[in-house]
């Protein structure tokens, strides 16, 4: 009836999770409560669940992201503690079993619930509005997108007390995953959670290429768009050339362990090496589709603040195509220790290092922008300039590992952890925080409290610093990934340097969440009336913030790569327009509804339960065959209403 | 569906969603969105190509592609699914020009051949199983049937598929937006063919070699 689900899949005798889980299902049933108490749930259901808007969808992708981001850092701090008190006699307080699943979450919920809903986010919001349109191409997909990817993180939390999670890392290498070595959910878990939201970025992918290429507003060519939205662009279509190779090398695992067959198994003709091979094919392009959205909102951030039109406009989009297509030629650098032989670590090595060109020609733009420019340092500005220097930092430390023979020595070190995490903190975090603190006036219509907003940076600059240098030297010093014990006494002192690093992070974090709870509350005297508060560039300032529903009542004209600024400095923006009626998307529950029985299957498959997967299928069959009946998924707001609501935004 | 109808605004010779013409009519849009997607089904699918290629010589002491294959089964399935395009497509052509009567002759004639592709392939399968050459037999066999299978599985979606836009065409007639839902299918149905050229050869001719 239940499958392998049973009471001994709930941790009893481990009181970390189930306390955490306590906590946060006591702080989830308040949530409920007190929606139902105010009566929230219609406003929430209409004016968010079941909504297209690309405004709103974005807004809750960064949202998810924010959440989950407190899961990661939970795991991140454990980690840390654990190594910093589990040295020599002392066993610390975390059992392997327990720290091993504690590493695999960190790193999945970091990269694919953390940093790809903040990406996929911020080019969701902020995509259409620099594109002067009113929606992304489809917003019923759009919002179906969004709510696989929470279905995904819901079941990954969900193994935190039901069962329990992966022991095999973030890339679940066979042949620990197989079945043989892994036989309980934790795998499951895993290879579900991402098959269901991997396909919801596939599905945003789709959208947001289809977006920029098809949807413009009248005069936006190629080289007018503005560079975030080349970046989208780069990042969306590697998306698309990625993500379907990492969902065949997940149904080819999971295909060994349900139904016996043998792709990456010990016996009959299994080749593990394939799986490395093929989740880097996916894995490398990912750390792309990441960081190249972080380098457009540096590019908004750094232009806008300096005053200036963005140095190099035409080598950053040349720049960031390089990088989109030699992302697919370096994946063999993550396994240079497999033995493909000199020749072929050489082409990859060199590859990897090429790959280094295209990223100095951004960084030297982002530098000759800021040169004589008329810079305000607000915070958006600190997280690009900190960006800067980590980020170049990172990418040296990249290099390095890009030669294989000092790669052999550094493989799965420390050394490893340190430049992965100098670049994906010091690139996307970076980035999402400058984005975040950039484009929140935009989508709610006030500005972040700024002393705060820097104490936040700071204190994550410096933390970052203080975790992340010590670990190169450890890797230096022989120290591995992953350890849940360390045996050699001399590393203490470094590992507990680190962990006040941690803490230290955790400082930016509480910052963060104080300069969103302070905002709030002092958000009359902080308005932004104009649309307009950073004398920006591009068009989504061109709107009130926030924005309409369909974002601009008049398709504007583009007449220039800054189309905003050029509107200002000739004196064309703010004229009164005479206005049509705008056709908008409705509202629809399908994201929802699929997403509800995306979650049952996923979670009937995880267990085994064969008669709750057959339901769940049928539902989304049904819903699919619901959706694909329906006609007249838009409505019309007439000429007179658009007046009247603009009129009343600019009264 | 979606936005495009704003190209309205602009005048239509410019609203090619090209340039600087302001966004593409929704018939644009949504077969491109479509076809992006098809390019994506197309890598899922070479990742379970690149898989076979790696393993097809790891029999484990089990059949080889030789011993099991029969290339005069290929070459019926081959013709069935390739004429089911052909038919596929002048269903398409009869839907644009608003004749439903021939489109539900060649989409019933498309069905019928999809059909039979597919009965061809599940008696292959059943037959291989029968003879103790399964899925789980060897690292080659997990590959073949899984890139064969894949693409089964994705003719028995475009038959169901292709019910339901007849279904659909029933009932609400040849309109724009169930035209727009078959121009989809016909590339859905036109990919599966890309795919097969590359089943056919890699796997069955080199295979049966």
């Amino acid at each position: 009836m239940l499958g392998k689900l049973s009471w001994a899949a709930i941790p009893f005798n481990e009181p970390l999770p189930l306390l955490s889980a306590a906590v946060v299902g006591i702080v989830a049933l308040a949530v409920l409560a007190i929606i139902t108490k105010k009566g929230w749930w219609p406003y929430l259901w209409n004016e968010w669940l079941t909504s297209v808007d690309h405004k709103r969808i974005g807004v809750m992708y960064f949202l998810l992201g924010l959440v989950m981001l407190l899961r990661g850092f939970s795991d991140a701090i454990m980690m840390r503690s654990q190594q910093a008190v589990a040295v020599g006699d002392a066993q610390g307080y975390l059992p392997p079993d327990h720290y091993n699943q504690i590493f695999s979450a960190h790193g999945t919920i970091m990269i694919f619930f953390v940093a790809m809903p903040f990406v996929v986010g911020l080019m969701n919001f902020v995509v259409p509005l620099q594109l002067g349109v009113r929606d992304v191409a489809f917003p019923v997909l759009n919002s179906v997108s969004f709510w696989l990817t929470a279905s995904g993180a819901l079941l990954i939390n969900a193994s935190l007390v039901i069962g329990n999670f992966a022991r095999t890392g973030w890339m679940g290498y066979p042949p620990l995953s197989e079945l043989g070595f892994s036989p309980d959910v934790g795998v499951d878990y895993y290879l579900w959670s991402l098959q269901i939201s991997g396909v919801g970025t596939l599905l945003a992918g789709i959208n947001m290429v289809t977006t920029i290429l098809k949807l413009r507003a009248p005069g936006m060519t190629y080289f007018r768009m503005p560079v975030f939205c080349w970046t989208a662009l780069a990042a969306n279509m590697l998306i698309i050339s990625a993500f379907p190779v990492l969902t065949a090398t997940f149904a080819m695992l999971l295909l060994d362990r349900y139904l016996g067959m043998h792709f990456f198994t010990n016996e009959a003709g299994g080749n593990q090496m394939m799986y490395v091979n093929l989740f880097w094919a996916w894995g490398h392009p990912e750390v792309y589709i990441l960081i190249l959205p972080a380098f457009g909102v540096f590019s908004e951030v750094i232009a806008t603040f300096s005053g200036k039109a963005l140095f190099g406009y035409r080598s950053m989009v040349l720049a960031t195509l390089a990088i989109c297509v030699l992302s697919f030629m370096v994946w063999l650098h993550h396994f240079f220790t497999m033995g493909a032989g000199a020749n072929v670590n050489a082409f990859f090595g060199i590859m990897s290092m090429i790959i280094a060109v295209p990223t100095g020609v951004k960084v030297f733009n982002w530098l000759f922008t800021l040169f004589h420019g008329s810079v305000r340092f607000t915070a958006s500005v600190l997280w690009s300039i900190g960006f800067i220097v980590t980020f170049v930092i990172g990418g040296m430390t990249g290099v390095l590992l890009a030669i294989p023979p000092v790669d052999f020595v550094l493989h799965n070190s420390a050394f490893l952890v340190a430049h992965f995490h100098n670049v994906i903190i010091g690139g996307v975090v970076f980035g999402a925080m400058a984005g975040y603190n950039y484009w929140f006036p935009k989508a709610f219509g006030f500005t972040l409290d700024e002393r705060l907003g820097k104490a936040s940076f700071w204190c994550w600059l410096i933390g970052f610093y203080l975790a992340f240098t010590p670990l190169y030297v450890l890797g230096l010093m022989g120290m591995t990934r992953r350890l849940q014990h360390i045996s050699d006494t001399s590393w203490q002192p470094l590992l507990l340097v680190a962990e006040l690093g941690a803490v230290v992070i955790m400082l930016g974090i509480l910052f963060q969440i104080a300069q969103l709870y302070v905002s709030i509350r002092t958000r009359d005297s902080r308005r932004d009336l104009t649309g307009d508060p950073w004398n920006g560039r591009t068009l989504e300032w061109a709107t009130t913030s926030p924005p309409p529903a369909y974002n601009f009542a008049v398709m504007p004209e583009v007449e220039a790569i800054d189309a905003f600024w050029e509107m200002k400095r000739t004196g064309t923006a703010g004229i009164p327009p005479t206005y049509e009626a705008i056709e908008m998307p409705r509202n629809s529950p399908t994201g929802f509804v699929t997403a509800f029985f995306a979650v049952m299957i996923g979670f009937a498959l995880i267990w085994q339960i064969w008669w709750m997967a057959e339901v769940g299928v049928l539902g989304a069959a049904v819903t699919a065959l619901v959706f694909g009946w329906s006609e007249n998924r838009e409505f019309e707001i007439p000429a007179d209403e658009v007046a009247r609501r603009e009129r009343a935004q600019l009264a | 569906m979606s936005l495009a109808q704003v190209a309205d605004y602009v005048p239509t010779e410019l609203a090619v969603g090209r340039g600087g013409g302001g966004p593409a009519p929704t018939r644009i849009v949504v077969a491109y969105g479509f076809w992006i997607f098809l390019l994506s089904d197309i890598i899922m699918f070479s990742g379970m190509f690149a898989a076979y290629a790696v393993l097809s010589g790891n029999t484990a002491g089990g059949p080889s592609g030789r011993e099991l294959f029969d290339l005069r089964n290929v070459f019926i399935e081959t013709a069935c699914l390739l004429f089911s395009s052909y038919t596929c497509g002048l269903g398409a052509l009869s839907a644009e020009r608003q004749r439903p009567d021939s489109f539900y002759l060649f989409a019933a004639l498309t069905f019928v051949l999809g059909g039979a592709f597919l009965g061809i392939e599940i008696s292959e399968f059943a037959g291989m199983v029968g003879r103790g050459a399964g899925p789980s037999r060897s690292a080659f066999l997990s590959a073949f049937f899984t890139l064969v299978g894949t693409h089964g599985a994705h003719v028995t979606t475009g038959l169901l598929w292709l019910a339901y836009m007849v279904a659909q065409v029933l009932v609400k007639g040849l309109r724009p937006h169930v035209l727009r839902r078959l121009l989809c299918f016909s590339l859905f149905w036109h990919a599966l063919d890309i795919v097969w050229i590359g089943v056919m050869t890699l796997v069955y001719l080199m295979g049966a070699r």
